[in-house]
């Protein structure tokens, strides 16, 4: 489904992603996992296109991503993303939030948009929340709207930028049970964060990535006994040790 | 003391004026406002023509006179075989100028809307139009409201420079006035009331709607 043939990235003169090579199949959970400024964002941004790959072969859904020609929006339609900061638009209520884009790029009915949005609503465990402002709603509340948001577009893959890094330490678990469950239903997820519990309870894959290299791509229980990498090691002793 | 009687007489000249004055006002702010907006997208739009078109429209119309482009649609377009009344070349004219101040305001709020906010639209599959017109200007132009009430309310006071072109708003008539009475305090007294009457109730409504919208985030 996602397919990354000896990529490279530059910012300039600095090379962000160095000959990647990267298989995600249908169905799989892959959690990408490194210290900050590896590469681990860009990496998942390349997979949607908001960042642009410098050389290589970036295959997303039979998609040539690196090929001009190829139509960005169409692509889009059928990905789902969850950033770190929500990325709610303000000015619209949370059901206006989720109809947008179902609205406006897959040309959705008003009504048949707001029953997709209000049962997603639903799934995520604020129905009541459906005219709210982004503005009112916690953290938390406010990361499930946007995997809402993400899920209404019935996308083949969702992409999940740190989901839960901005949020107060009692609303991560919240964010992650409902995360938990898309896993559970069998939906493609590639996500970068630093909850490693999650990555061990969810994961089918994880991969560690430094300095635009990803050094390991294995599975959780591989990876949390014995990394191979020194460099995972001594992520790994950080991150969990305190 | 001021003598009202200039204002009774002439009560209906004062009328068709401020009239006049309002109905070139609201023209010109939907006008510019609208390409304003226009000029603003193009010039953080990502292709590199359309930001030099943008900007180059800026750069030279806020720095030359307004009466400058009012003259040049009334006298210089009629040996283009374009012939533009008093009242049209004057809108016009205040609506090519406003436009360059209104897009500046507007493309410092689009920039000042968080970039998130696109990235977020853009990865569901709107497209870049889509974009700019329900997530980006929505929260753009929230963002300048203030110094766009400021541009709208040197509309209507810049529209007094119409009276060169006959185009019988207050400015005119008041001249009209002081030709015939010979009064010139009252006459220029008054017709600051009347200018008074457009703008004061316009920054009010700036203020309410800004406080309106800060609530809505």
């Amino acid at each position: 489904m996602i397919e990354f043939n000896n990529v490279n990235k530059f910012y300039g003169d600095f090379q962000v992603l160095k000959n990647i090579e990267l298989k995600i199949e249908k169905g799989e959970v892959v959690v990408i996992v490194g210290p900050s400024g590896s590469g681990k964002s860009t990496l998942l941004r390349c997979m949607n296109k908001l960042e642009s790959i410098t050389t290589g072969v970036l295959t997303v859904n039979d998609l040539v991503l690196s090929d001009k020609k190829t139509d960005v929006n169409k692509l889009r339609r059928h990905i789902g993303m969850v950033f770190q900061h929500f990325n709610l638009y303000p000015h619209k209520t949370v059901l206006d939030n989720i109809t947008l884009a179902p609205m406006k790029a897959l040309k959705q009915s008003k009504e048949k948009a707001q029953q997709t949005a209000r049962m997603y609503l639903e799934k995520v465990g604020i129905p009541d929340k459906a005219d709210a402002f982004p503005a009112q709603l916690s953290g938390g509340q406010q990361q499930r709207v946007a995997i809402a948001r993400g899920l209404a577009m019935h996308p083949d893959v969702m992409l999940f930028d740190e989901p839960t890094s901005a949020l107060d330490p009692e609303m991560i678990g919240e964010v992650l049970d409902v995360m938990k469950s898309l896993a559970k239903e069998g939906m493609t997820m590639v996500v970068v964060t630093h909850e490693m519990g999650f990555a061990r309870e969810v994961a089918d894959r994880i991969i560690f990535i430094d300095k635009g290299q990803i050094l390991e791509d294995t599975n959780p229980e591989a990876f949390f006994k014995e990394p191979k990498e020194d460099r995972a090691k001594l992520f790994l002793s950080r991150i969990l040790n305190h | 003391m001021l003598d009202f009687s200039i204002l009774t007489e002439n009560w209906d000249a004062y009328l068709t004026g401020f009239k006049q004055t309002l109905l070139v006002s609201l023209l010109a702010l939907v006008g510019s406002f609208a390409l304003g907006t226009f000029l603003a997208i193009l010039q953080i739009a990502p292709i590199k023509v359309c930001n030099w078109i943008g900007t180059a429209y800026v750069e030279f119309f806020r720095n030359i006179p307004l009466l400058i482009i009012a003259f040049f649609l009334y006298t210089a377009l009629p040996t283009l075989k374009i012939q533009l009344d008093g009242f049209q070349a004057g809108t016009l004219a205040l609506i090519i100028y406003t436009a360059a101040f209104i897009a500046d305001a507007i493309r410092a709020g689009i920039l000042a809307v968080h970039k998130g906010q696109s990235e977020a639209a853009r990865s569901s599959g709107l497209t870049y139009i889509q974009t700019m017109w329900y997530v980006v200007l929505p929260q753009a132009i929230k963002i300048v409201i203030p110094p766009l009430g400021n541009q709208f309310i040197n509309l209507v006071k810049n529209s007094s420079i119409l009276t060169i072109l006959a185009a019988g708003e207050l400015m005119y008539q008041a001249d009209l006035i002081s030709s015939r009475t010979f009064v010139t305090f009252e006459v220029y007294i008054f017709v600051a009331l009347f200018y008074l009457v457009i703008t004061i109730p316009l920054s009010s409504a700036v203020r309410y709607l800004e406080q309106r919208l800060a609530r809505t985030s």
